[in-house]
């Protein structure tokens, strides 16, 4: 695809976004003005932003314990994630979800799914839906490294590919299982090798490239949207945080953190939007100062936001029409 | 006005559902192969050959995968009928069932729907530890699931045709002695449940259970198979003067206690017979709603009769002793008097 095709400047906009937003969230979260666990995407926005850009609102995305990136890069409104983390009752999932369950289906995002990888089956189910309503949606799940090892991986991976379903499964493989490195889980160097012994097209991709990533995931969800069946697409990715806000990094090395984080995709798309003329200095400024104000007003938003009733508790059991 | 098995009232049911509405579909093991057996007990026998493949879909041995491809597809838009062998299979889906099924629409503040429906046979029939169990009560005990248990012809099919048609995952336990499938999939010692199925379109509404037998000195209360025990020892009490009361819930969730409530306020005297094992079963769930909402009306303790705390036991005599008997039923009867 020509550099001109890409929309590198609105994907590092919403790269930007991602990380600012979290990086607010933990300021809040310090601050005990959040609730509950968070885990954080940071590092990892280019896998996100890469693939969503190819997504229209009616095509389904399926999240994991780690959703805030994906559900930003689908279009879930900053104000209604920002309200779900402070527990209010403007929150997407009215303060049913938290942060592990973020989702609106209004724009194609299932309330996030932090069972690891009980989301890839679910997502073929999706995708058949989509196949058999006569649509041309599609499907996209994406998952860690750690799920590769779920049996829902293997049965997931196997019927989609059998069924020939639009679905399309993004790894992201930032190379630890909470502390457990890949290579102590792993025999193998990729995860999408596996794809051949399903029968199904494996890509690996440098994560840390929003526009790798979004070449690969165009391919992948075109062929899915044409009817031509499944892919994985393995995006090695590395979270600069923690598992979870507890989690002080003791299982890996300083040195090795440096290493990822000197491949930190937004300034790096930074000076390829101003390597390619697409960008200067004061717009990126720019840029920055409205993605910080759209924060702004979504904690504003959340702050002002109402609590849940606790008898609420009580409701959406059952689906009431 | 048709007599049929259960095996073909739920046929009769996924016919109809599928011929009235497109998005139905069903999914499983063995259910629609050439030369199958049409499921493990004949349910789906021939529908393939009407819908096709598409909507009668094969599936690899992969409950938790099958389980959780219905789930998206109820999510997005289709009515799935999911399949499995054996109820006992049910506990490799269990992620997809308690976890994604169950607490999506929760999860979502109500904007999402799984319109699902899990087949599940039950009941021990000379099959040994692993194709026997009765598991309502785990499933009874998750939120966000409707359990139904038709013990008739009529009840399995306008049952299942009400399952078809809820917002909601529904899943329905079938017992193996009851489905009265034929051919190489007869099962030995079977009750014949062969009834009445009306012509006409009909719908048994989930959460209304029925009185099987009125009477006014002891209520029992029994489903599946054991609503059968229940009426034959009603039989023999009522020789020794005591008429029994037997009410089959028909649903289990939801429950309509108020049937049974006003049969204890009315008899008082309770006795729930189940083939699940005792502890943590469905029927201390029910002495427990009695004893909390009819206590003042018990003129004697609630009795459980249930499987013993084991596995279900391969032995033909181990395993008769194991499911509860007319006898046992009888006895504990008769100890409250």
């Amino acid at each position: 695809m020509p550099e001109s095709q890409i929309p590198l400047l609105d994907m590092y906009r919403t790269m930007l976004t991602i990380r600012r937003f979290e990086e607010r969230c933990n300021y809040l979260f310090m601050q005990g003005r959040i609730p509950s666990t968070l885990h954080l995407y940071i590092g990892q926005e280019a896998v996100a932003v890469g693939v969503c850009a190819h997504l229209r609102k009616d095509d389904y995305m399926l999240s994991t314990h780690r959703p805030h990136g994906h559900a930003i890069a689908k279009g879930v409104s900053l104000r209604s994630i920002m309200a779900e983390l402070h527990a209010k009752a403007t929150g997407c999932c009215k303060g049913k979800g938290g942060s592990m369950h973020v989702g609106d289906m209004s724009v194609g995002m299932l309330p996030a799914i932090a069972i690891v990888g009980a989301n890839i089956p679910v997502a073929a189910g999706l995708a058949l839906a989509a196949k058999r309503l006569g649509t041309d949606r599609v499907a996209v799940a994406f998952f860690g490294d750690g799920a590769a090892n779920e049996g829902a991986f293997h049965e997931g991976l196997n019927m989609a590919a059998i069924w020939n379903l639009p679905v399309v499964y993004v790894c992201e493989n930032n190379f630890y299982g909470a502390s457990t490195h890949f290579s102590k889980v792993f025999k193998i160097a990729n995860i999408a090798d596996r794809t051949e012994a399903y029968g199904m097209p494996g890509m690996v991709v440098d994560g840390m490239d929003v526009e790798a990533v979004y070449q690969a995931a165009g391919e992948a969800i075109a062929r899915a949207r044409r009817g031509e069946g499944p892919t994985l697409i393995e995006c090695k990715t590395y979270r600069f945080v923690g598992h979870s806000r507890s989690d002080p990094r003791t299982y890996r090395s300083r040195e090795e953190e440096a290493e990822w984080q000197a491949r930190d995709p937004i300034p790096h798309t930074a000076q390829r939007l101003i390597a390619l003329g697409l960008t200067n200095a004061a717009a990126l400024a720019d840029i920055e100062r409205e993605v910080e104000a759209a924060i702004d007003d979504a904690v504003a938003f959340a702050e002002s936001s109402p609590l849940p009733e606790p008898t609420d508790t009580l409701k959406h059991v059952f689906y009431e029409a | 006005m048709a007599l049929m098995t259960i095996a073909e009232a739920l046929r009769q049911a996924i016919r109809e559902e599928m011929r009235r509405d497109p998005r139905v579909f069903c999914i499983g093991e063995d259910i629609g192969i050439p030369g199958g057996w049409g499921g493990a007990f004949t349910v789906t026998l021939g529908l393939a050959d009407e819908f096709g493949h598409e909507r009668i879909l094969d599936t690899p041995i992969s409950e938790l995968g099958f389980t959780g491809v219905a789930v998206g597809a109820a999510i997005g838009g289709l009515r799935p009928i999911v399949d499995v062998q054996y109820g006992d299979f049910l506990f490799l889906a269990m992620d997809q069932l308690v976890n994604e099924a169950a607490k999506m629409t929760y999860m979502s503040g109500g904007t999402i729907r799984v319109p699902l429906v899990m087949r599940a046979p039950v009941g021990a029939t000379r099959r040994g530890a692993q194709h026997a169990q009765s598991l309502e009560a785990f499933f009874t005990h998750v939120p966000g699931l409707k359990v139904i248990a038709p013990s008739t012809a009529y009840d399995a099919k306008g049952l299942l045709k009400s399952a078809i048609r809820d917002d909601n995952p529904v899943i329905v336990f079938e017992h193996k002695l009851l489905y009265g499938s034929k051919g190489p999939r007869k099962e030995q010692g079977a009750i014949s449940a062969v009834g009445e199925v009306p012509d006409e379109e009909y719908l048994v509404p989930l959460g209304k259970g029925v009185i099987r037998r009125e009477g006014r000195d002891v209520t029992i209360v029994g489903k599946l198979l054991t609503v059968y025990r229940a009426l034959e020892a009603a039989e023999r009490l009522a020789q020794d003067g005591i008429e029994a009361e037997v009410i089959d819930p028909r649903t289990l969730v939801p429950l309509d206690k108020g049937l049974i409530l006003d049969s204890v306020r009315k008899t008082g005297r309770l006795v729930v017979v189940e083939e699940d094992n005792l502890t943590g079963g469905w029927a201390g769930d029910i002495a427990a709603i009695v004893a909390e909402e009819a206590f003042y009306w018990l003129d004697a303790p609630i009795k459980r009769v249930s499987a013993p705390d084991t596995p279900p036991p391969f032995a033909p005599v181990m395993e008769d002793f194991y499911v509860p008997s007319v006898e046992r039923v009888v006895q504990a009867v008769k100890s409250l008097f």
